[in-house]
Parts: C-alpha cells; structure tokens; sequence
C-alpha cells in the first residue's frame, strides 16, 4: 500500500500545482470581461489534446501497475510466497526493450528536425525491437511453463504471468498505436506538426513502459525485496 | 411552500418515530457500554446538527418563497461566515472521534488475563475450543481436517491433546471474566456477531482473528454470522450462555478432550470396519 | 484576436476548439446508433442505465417481498434471494448510477457547459458506450446460464464468491467479473474524453473558477473514477484468475463442505482493500456529480448565486482527494491489522468537514433568495434532507467503534441508501426535470413532476429512515429470512412488511415519471431556448435542442461566473455567462 501512497503523493502534488497555477486558490474570480488567467498572458500555447489524454492515460496505468505492485507485495508476505527462476532471456529482452525506446527518441529527434526518412527507419526499427521484446516474453513463458512453474502452483508465479501479461498487453496496444503512426508517415510522405506529434507521443509512452518494466523486473528478480521489507515496516 | 411544512413534519416525525419506536438495542450484556455511550453522543450532536440544518432550511423556504416583487440578495461568499461553520463543524467531529479513537483503543487492548477460547467457522454452523487444562490452545492447520479432527488441530501438539472441542454450537462462558476470542474459518469468511455484545470481528480462513469482551449479564444469547456465508448464511446459529463460575466449571468438565475425541472415534472406526 | 489593442491580461484562451474538424454523419446508422455527438451518446448512455436501473428495481421488489413474508412467494428461495440482492446492488451502483452520471450528464452537459463544440475524442467516447452496452448485455446474459448470476453479495468477496456454497459459483460468478473488467475499460476512455474536455476544450473566457458546479462535480468525479476503477480492475482479472486457472491470489488453504481445496496461501483481504480501494471513492464518483448538479438547480431556481462558489470548489477538491484514503472504514471489523482503525476513522471524519461545508452553502443560498417551487427545486430539497440524513449517520459508520455494533446490519443498508441511493436518485431526477427542455425542447408536466417528487421523497424517505431501527436492533443485513430469533420482537416484522408496501408503492409510482417523460416528447409545453432563465452556457446555445456543433457559426466568449443571479443593477435578474459586459469594458 505505500506503493499507492507514493503514486498518489506524486499525482495529487502535480494536480495541487497545476490547479493553483490555474487560480483555484485566488480571489479575482467574480471579475467580468474576457479575461482568462493571467499567467496565461505569456502566449504560451497549450499542448495538443491528445498529449493531455495520453499524461492522464499514463496516471490510470500508472494507477493500474501500482496497485498490482501493492498487491504483489501484500500476498509477497505470506509464507508459500517463492519467486520463480528468472529465465534469462529476460535480460536480454530488457535490452531489446531499451533499444526500442532509443529509436522512439531517434525518431522524435529526427521528426524534429524534419528528417523525413530518418523518422521512419526509426520507427521501423522501434516496432520491431518492440515485436522481438514481444517474442522474447512468449519465449520466457514458455520456459517456466516447461520448468513446470504453473500459476496455479505458487501464487507468486501467478504474478509473475500476471505482471509481464498486463504489461505486454500495453505494450501491443502501443504497436498498434505507433503503426498508426507509421501508416501517417508513409501517406504524409513528409514530416508534418501532427505526424511530429504523434511520434512524440509514443515516445512517451515506450518510456513509460521501459520504465515500469525496469521497476518490475527488478521486482521479479527480488531487488525489490528489500523494499518490500520497508513496507511491510510501514504497515505494521 | 407546502415543501417548508413537509420539511418541519419531516423533522417532527423522525423525533418522534425516535423517540416512540420499540426497536431499540438489546440489552447490553457485556463490558462494552462505552460503545453504547458514544453512539449516544454522536446521536445527540448528529441529531442536532440534521434538526438545525433542516429547520433552518425550512423557514428559509417559507420566509424567502418566491411573491412578486420579490428580488434575491446577491451574496457570492462570506468567508467569516464560512470559516466560523468550518470551526464548529470541526469541533463536533473531534467531540464525537476523540472519545471514539480512546474506546477503540481499549477495544484492542486486549487484557493480559483474558481466557483465550476459540470459535470456528464452517459453512454452516459453529464450533468452539477451550483450553484444557494446560489453560494453552494447541496449534491447527486445514491440512489436518478429517473425519475424526473437524476442527484441524495439529495431531502432534502435546498442548493440543487436552483443548476441549465443542461441537454442539453451544458455548458457556464465566461471568465477569475478560474472554478473548480468537476467530478461525476452516472455509469463508464468517462473522462472530453477539447482538448483546456489541462487538463483533470477521473470521478470516488462512489468518486468525480476534476480539475481546467481559460477559456482565447471566443469560443465554444467539450468536449469528455477521459475513454473508452463501445460502445458509442466516441458518448459521450458535448460542452463547453466560453462567456463573462454578456452572462454567461443572459444563467444561463434562466436555470431551481432542484425545477422547480422537479415541472414540477411532474406535467407532474400528468397530465399523470389523462388522 | 492578439491585436496590440488588447490589454495585456487578456490571454488567448486555454485552448481554442475552432479548427477541430468536426465529425458528420452520413447515414441514419451513425447518425443515431454509432454516432460520436457526445449529446446523442448521453442519450444512449442515460436509456441503457435507466434500462437497468428499472430491472434493479424490480429486483428490489423481490427481496422486499421475502423480507416481508418470507416463504411466502413461491419462486423466491435462497438462491434467488442472494442473487436478487447481489445484481440489484451492482446494477444500482456502478451500471445505473455511475453509468448515468458520468456517461449521461457528463456526455451532455459537459461540452455544453463548457463551450465546447463536442468531446475532444468523439470517436472513443462512441466506443465507450458500446463497450459499456456490451458489459450490461453479459451482466443480464447471467441469467440465462446454468446456476444463474452470482450470488455473491455485490462485494464479490472471496472465497465465498468463487465456491460452491453461493448461487451462481459456476458461470454467473464469471461473466459478473467480466461484465466488470470490460465496464472499466468502457469506462476509461469515457473519462478520459470527460477529463481533457474540461482541460482543453473550454471556450474562451472560461476559467476554471467560471465552470459551473455541474462541470466541476463531474470533472473531480472522472478523476477519481479514473484513479479508482484500476483497483476493482485488478481484483477482479484476479479473482477471474483464480476462478479459472487456479491460481491463489485472494484463495488461502481451505476445506469447503468437507473437500479440501487446492488453494494455499492467499489472502482475502487483499481482496477486500483492491475492492474497498475503489468501493469508497465510487460512493463520491456518484455523489460529487450529484453535488454538482444540485448546487446548479438551487442556484437557478433560487434565483441567486451559489452561496460560497470558492468553498466550493475547494470542498470537491477536498473531498476527493480525501476520499481516496478512507476505503479502510469498510474494513473495520475485517480482520485487517486494527491499528488502521484510527488511520481510517480520522480519515473518513475528516471528509466530513468539507461535506458539512457543501450542505451549508446549500442551504445558506436560500438565505435572501427567491425560491422558485418548480419540479426540479423540489427534488434538490428532497436531496438536502436525504443526504443530511444520511451523511450523519455516515458519522456513526466511520467512527471505527460505534461500527463495531452497527457493521453488517440494516442499520448500513439504510445509510447506504439514504446517501449514496435515495439521494443521488433525487438528483436524477430533479436533473431530468430541469434538462429535459433543453434536451427535447419541451417542458415536462409540472403537475405529474410534483406528484412523483411528493410519492418519491416521502416514500423513500419512510422506506429508509425507519431501517436505521432495525439495524439499531442488530439486525444482520443480507438474511435471507431472520427465522426464530430471540432477540427481534414480533413488531420488526410488522414494520418490514410496511417498509415493503411502501417499496412497492413508491416503485410504481415511477410509472408516472416514465409516463411524465414520453408524453411530453410530444405534448409538452413548447420550452423555447431558456425556460428557467438560466445563466449557465448550456441554456445560450443558438438552437434548442443544440444543433450538432452546439454552437453554431462561433463559439461563445464567456465573461462571467456563472451564478450572476440577481446582481444589483442589472436589468434582469439573470445574467447570461456569455453576455457581454453592462459596462462594455473590462473590469481590472
Ligand atoms: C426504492 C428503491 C430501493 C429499494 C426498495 C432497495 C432495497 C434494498 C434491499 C431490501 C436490499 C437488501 C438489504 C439486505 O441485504 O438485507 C438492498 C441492497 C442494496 N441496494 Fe438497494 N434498494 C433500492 C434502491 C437502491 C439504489 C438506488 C441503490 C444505489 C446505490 C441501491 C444499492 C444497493 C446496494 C449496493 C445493496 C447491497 C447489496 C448487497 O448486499 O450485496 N439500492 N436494497
Ligand atoms: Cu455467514
Ligand atoms: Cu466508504
């Protein structure tokens, strides 16, 4: 639970931030006539709607891993608990993984700077190290399901599917996202604001994902061990 | 305008339906009056916050209904008003949580020379363990349920063998003794729930829970479950009688150990598989 | 419009919709059945809810009935009994109320309150409301499978749910947690369409501090559904999984009617704070949007400005910031470690200072006013007094001791409805009354309104309030029959058998609303463009009902708060947000 605890600090600090920024907490609000707020005076534009869908997109998984982190260590304390083998495929899907958001952020600087074709071998190159991360998942089910490790036989190999499944589902949803995307790229047939924009967001999101995998990769692994001990010290 | 007399009705009626009911809590038979006592209090600042609020509401309807000519304040705030409301509300709830917070941290303190007994859950009835006369409880574990030990105790435990099991749903407790209950389920989650009591905690299958209570008051009492169980879950009956000492002494010697109980039913089995 | 001319606090606005293509229909299909106009997709959303918020009430019927007189009725066993009350509390809960609320009003009153020309992703909010059709379709297709629905208590708490000993263990118990997981995600990328409206596609002119309370409720509600649902995501894929692959997450060892599980280990209660962790913030998902739309109606029918708009907003704020720790309180007598008893119980008190605060400025608004007894007035007061009931018994339930005796019993069910049913309810309806010309041009009979309001109020409220008795008694909650007990006398039969008949009455007595609402489709008064002479933007649209695009040529500058009710000097005693100015410049 002080995994949440954490998540949520972060989330309601933004939030708190950005209301006051917006003058929730100022007086000047039965003012008449077109004003809107005055830090906005600057000009600055506003981000396009769909990056503000995707940052609250990213708190709702953000939300979603957190709690499965919480409940990972909650049933953790329980005296059956045995992490499986850690196949070792992993580690190298974790580089994969890595290598596909590197060209994510090629692709981005490269859109940037309206290097057509750059854009879209980056991408291929993105989706592909994304499809083989894919792969190599499969593969390391495979595996513990051949070393017999079941999902019914320890909960904590439930988890374990349970965890790099519902990550690997966001991640075959940002594939089918960034082939969107390519598909832009090829029709547009130049480096566009939108297509710049869409690049950038999933950008974003391989981040985001290369992230949580790292955190829970180290929590299969029992790096994480110790702070599962932190925790259960705040609970207790 | 009719709505401003409905509202003061509305009050009048809920005093009175409070005042006039029959359904009141039963009467209480345990240590736990202070639970009764804070109800009250927060019945009594509750109730007058709820007789406040909707009699003030109420001749403002009337007072301020809409008659020609008629043209409202324009009053966007006022933050004094506001924060003096504030103040108050706050100070109601700290009066009602303070004492809340101090019964509850006597609710799980439990005393050092509380008799621990024990009650089980199974879908659908209850059974109970005391201590024999090593005044210990033995361990358990669903692995060791069979057909001669329901209740899964630990075969092995020499602190076990002299437990009293009771089967028959009926427990008898000493009057005046602090009694702590600790609370096992062999299947789902089930509630030990005394009306007379007031208290009242889950049984959790996998972890044993517990509470605690002083019985105040001679009597015979029906335990229901308070954890919705499946179908049978109201069928799930128990009584619970409160006697004096030496009447608690004579009942318990007339129960069986789990090593008679073992015993006999090992020789049943014998016999049964002679024939 | 950034001419050097203007003065300098005049910034552009937050986020300009204009250029934003606008989708067309082509065809009747997705004109009226796949259609992305957010006003079409509240309809549809709001007709599927009160679908099954009907049938849920039905099914209140039946387990009025057998508390009443139990054996009584023939075809009402056990069985059928827990199911009733496991598919009317889910139904009611998350497919009615949360349905209606956010899908409903906040597809409709959203974009026009805030200007907008529609929800900035139309297309995935169209999707949401399939998904969320589909999640009802499995929901009601439990009945047709062998077992039945699920007859686990709406709180789906394992073991129990997944074993053989509840009704509907085999399949009904599985599609309930699919029906589930698939409302999430419909749900999701409704809230987020709800979410980046309000964030980016305001017009110009308004602030945050210029949305009315409607936007505001629905807007903080979206937020923590968004952040709450994962928690009921997760515990349902994995009761889901322990259903059917076996796995042990919420399943420890046990013997169940003398046959040892496979199960080892796993933790109940884990269950129960995934599930709390979003049952706690749903009671506010469902209330704040109702606090919204209340503080509007008693602004416009009391003719004058919400009194106290800043504590207001803060109050929403707080109170959903705060209502995401306090899901303890559902657990005080679970087993959990009981020194979170004074974690949650001064949590779950604390939010009652910012709602104490609400209820005040409420009532505080009709303090010089000029109270208007329309329909939908008459339902914002029939809130006030529900909800004050049922908040201050709230006080009891959260103060960890006093719930001791109380958890588990009538006494919960009544406050529960009071608050988060009765209440919310009102609201609905007061909200219909009050929308309704503006959705179909028509007004709705006044007459059939107040008679509905007077059956409704009082009914529920007599329904209720005498409830809290039974529970005082200690009465357990989800008994099927209470049998021989020594302690119920005789008279809390006669009073459930009452309580009963008033359910009944007041359950008909919705036929006049149903009535109220399809005949005035076609007989209903013309309304014209602002029958209740609204200040809020939705009422200044240029058509009524607003065209697609709400907006016509341009969108609407808006220039003032929207409770501007009564302000000395001006000519009416209403002044329209997007009315320019008296003066004709700006005030500094
Ligand atoms: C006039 C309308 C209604 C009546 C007569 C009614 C009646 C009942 C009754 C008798 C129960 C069973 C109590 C028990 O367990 O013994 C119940 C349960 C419940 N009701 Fe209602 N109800 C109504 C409307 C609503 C509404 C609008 C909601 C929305 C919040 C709601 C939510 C629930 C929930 C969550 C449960 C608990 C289900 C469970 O125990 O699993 N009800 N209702
Ligand atoms: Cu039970
Ligand atoms: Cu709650």
């Amino acid at each position: 639970m002080s995994v949440m605890g954490l998540f949520f600090i972060f989330i309601f600090s933004v939030a708190m931030l950005w209301l006051a920024r917006q003058g929730v907490f100022e007086s000047p609000w039965l003012e008449e006539g077109e004003v809107t707020h005055r830090r906005r005076a600057a000009g600055t534009e506003p981000p396009p709607a769909a990056k503000v869908g995707l940052a609250i997109f990213l708190a709702v998984a953000g939300c979603l891993f957190s709690l499965l982190t919480a409940a990972f260590f909650m049933r953790g304390d329980a005296p059956d608990w045995q992490l499986p083998p850690i196949p070792g495929i992993l580690w190298f899907n974790t580089f994969v993984l890595a290598a596909s958001s590197v060209a994510l952020q090629l692709a981005l600087i490269a859109a940037r700077r309206g290097e057509f074709e750059r854009v879209k071998t980056a991408l291929l190159i993105g989706a592909a190290t994304a499809g083989l991360f894919l792969i190599g998942q499969i593969w390391a089910w495979r595996e513990l399901l051949e070393l017999r490790f079941f999902a019914s036989s320890n909960a904590a190999n439930a988890f374990f599917y349970l965890l790099t499944g519902t990550h690997a589902l966001h991640l075959v949803g940002g594939l089918v996202a960034l082939a969107r995307t390519t598909d832009k790229v090829r029709g547009a047939g130049r480096v566009t604001r939108a297509l710049t924009t869409s690049v950038e967001l999933c950008a974003i999101y391989w981040h985001f994902l290369l992230f949580v995998w790292l955190l829970m990769f180290a929590m299969l692994i029992g790096w994480a061990d110790g702070f599962g001990v932190v925790c259960r010290r705040l609970l207790s | 305008m009719s709505i401003a007399i409905v509202m003061v009705l509305v009050v009048a009626g809920s005093i009175l339906f409070h005042v006039l009911s029959p359904w009141r809590a039963t009467p209480i038979a345990s240590n736990w009056g202070f639970i009764d006592d804070t109800m009250g209090l927060t019945f009594l600042v509750t109730g007058a916050g709820f007789v406040a609020v909707i009699l003030f509401m109420a001749y403002c309807l009337y007072r301020f209904r809409h008659e020609p000519g008629r043209r409202a304040a324009y009053e966007p705030e006022n933050q004094k008003l506001e924060a003096w409301l504030g103040i108050v509300t706050t100070i109601a709830v700290v009066i009602l949580l303070a004492p809340g917070l101090l019964v509850w941290g006597q609710f799980i303190t439990v005393p050092k020379d509380a008799m621990e007994i024990e009650a089980v859950g199974v879908q659908w009835n209850w059974s109970f363990r005391l201590a024999g006369v090593d005044h210990q409880l033995g361990s358990s574990d669903v692995r060791y349920i069979d057909t001669t030990n329901s209740l899964g105790l630990s075969p092995a435990d020499p602190k076990g063998q002299d437990d009293l099991l009771v089967t028959s749903g009926e427990l008898h407790l000493p009057l005046g003794k602090p009694v702590k209950v600790l609370l096992r389920s062999i299947d789902v989650l089930h509630d030990f729930y005394v009306p007379e009591i007031r208290a009242k905690m889950d049984l959790v299958p996998g972890i044993v829970t517990n509470f605690w209570f002083t019985p105040t008051k001679i009597g015979e009492y029906e335990i229901l479950c308070a954890a919705y169980c499946g179908t049978g879950h109201p069928q799930m009956r128990g009584k619970m009688i409160i006697e004096s000492e030496a009447d608690f002494e004579k009942w318990q010697t007339a129960q069986q150990t789990f090593e008679q109980s073992r015993k006999s039913d090992a020789s049943r089995d014998t016999r049964a598989s002679a024939q | 419009m950034t001419d050097a001319s203007v003065p300098q606090n005049v910034a552009p606005p937050p986020a300009e919709v204009e250029d934003v293509e606008l989708y067309h229909a082509h065809s009747w299909l997705t004109k009226y059945v796949f259609c992305q106009d957010a006003k079409v997709i509240a309809i549809q959303y709001a007709g599927t809810a009160i679908t099954v918020g009907v049938l849920a009430l039905v099914l209140s019927w039946v387990i009025r009935l057998q508390l009443a007189f139990p054996g009584a009725i023939p075809f009402i066993d056990a069985s059928v009994y827990y199911q009733s009350v496991t598919m009317h509390g889910m139904i009611m809960v998350v497919y009615m109320l949360t349905a209606i609320f956010l899908g409903g009003f906040g597809n409709y009153l959203i974009p026009l309150m805030v200007g907008a020309r529609d929800m900035v992703f139309p297309y995935v909010n169209m999707l949401s409301y399939w998904v969320y059709l589909i999640a009802t379709l499995v929901l009601v297709s439990s009945y047709f499978v062998p077992g039945g629905p699920t007859g686990a208590g709406w709180t789906l708490y394992p073991p129990q749910s997944i074993l053989t000993g509840t009704p509907g263990y085999d399949y009904g118990i599985i599609l309930m947690l699919v029906s589930l997981i698939l409302f999430i995600v419909g749900f999701t990328m409704g809230g987020l369409n709800y979410v980046v409206t309000v964030l980016q596609a305001r017009t110009r002119g308004m602030t945050l501090m210029r949305m009315p309370l409607t936007v505001w409720g629905i807007f903080a509600a979206a937020v923590m559904a968004l952040l709450a649902f994962p928690g009921l995501f997760v515990a349902c894929v994995m009761l889901l999984l322990d259903r059917t692959l076996g796995t042990s997450f919420f399943m420890p060892s046990l013997v169940e009617l003398g046959e040892r599980k496979d199960y080892v280990g796993g933790s109940p209660i884990l269950f129960q704070h995934l599930f709390w962790f979003f049952g706690h913030p749903e009671v506010y998902i469902v209330a704040l949007p109702a606090f919204g739309i209340v503080s509007d109606l008693i602004s416009v029918h009391a003719r004058k400005n919400i009194f106290g708009y800043r504590m207001m907003v803060w109050a929403i704020i707080a109170i959903g910031v705060l209502s995401m720790v306090v899901w303890g309180h559902h657990m005080y007598v679970s087993g959990m470690d009981p020194w979170f008893g004074f974690f949650f119980a001064v949590t779950t008190l604390a939010i009652a200072v910012p709602t104490a605060l609400k209820v005040y400025n409420w009532v505080l608004t009709l303090w010089h006013a000029d109270i208007h007894f329309t329909t939908p007035m008459l339902f914002a007061l029939g809130f006030l007094v529900t909800f004050v009931n049922g908040g201050i018994t709230g006080l009891y339930l959260g103060n960890v001791i006093v719930d001791v005796p109380l958890s588990a019993t009538l006494f919960v069910v009544a406050h529960f409805h009071m608050v988060m049913g009765i209440a919310p309810v009102l609201v609905i309806f007061g909200a219909i009354y009050h929308w309704y010309p503006k959705i179909t041009g028509r007004m709705m009979d006044e007459r059939l309104g107040k008679i509905h309001f007077w059956i409704t109020f009082l009914g529920a409220y007599a329904i209720f309030f005498p409830m809290h008795y039974l529970g005082v008694l200690g009465m357990p909650r989800r008994f099927y029959e209470m049998g021989e007990t020594a302690f119920v006398p005789a008279s809390a039969a006669t009073l459930n058998i009452v309580i009963t008949v008033i359910a009944l009455a007041v359950g008909f007595a919705q036929s006049i609303f149903f009535y109220n609402l399809f005949r005035s489709l076609k007989y209903g008064a013309p309304a014209g463009g602002n029958p209740w002479r609204a200040a809020s933007l939705e009422w200044q649209t240029p058509e009524t009902p607003p065209g697609h695009g709400n907006w016509g040529a341009h969108l609407p500058v808006v220039y003032r708060w929207p409770y501007a009710y009564s302000v000395p000097g001006a000519p009416e005693d209403y002044l329209p947000q997007n009315a320019p100015p008296m003066s004709g410049e700006h005030s500094p």
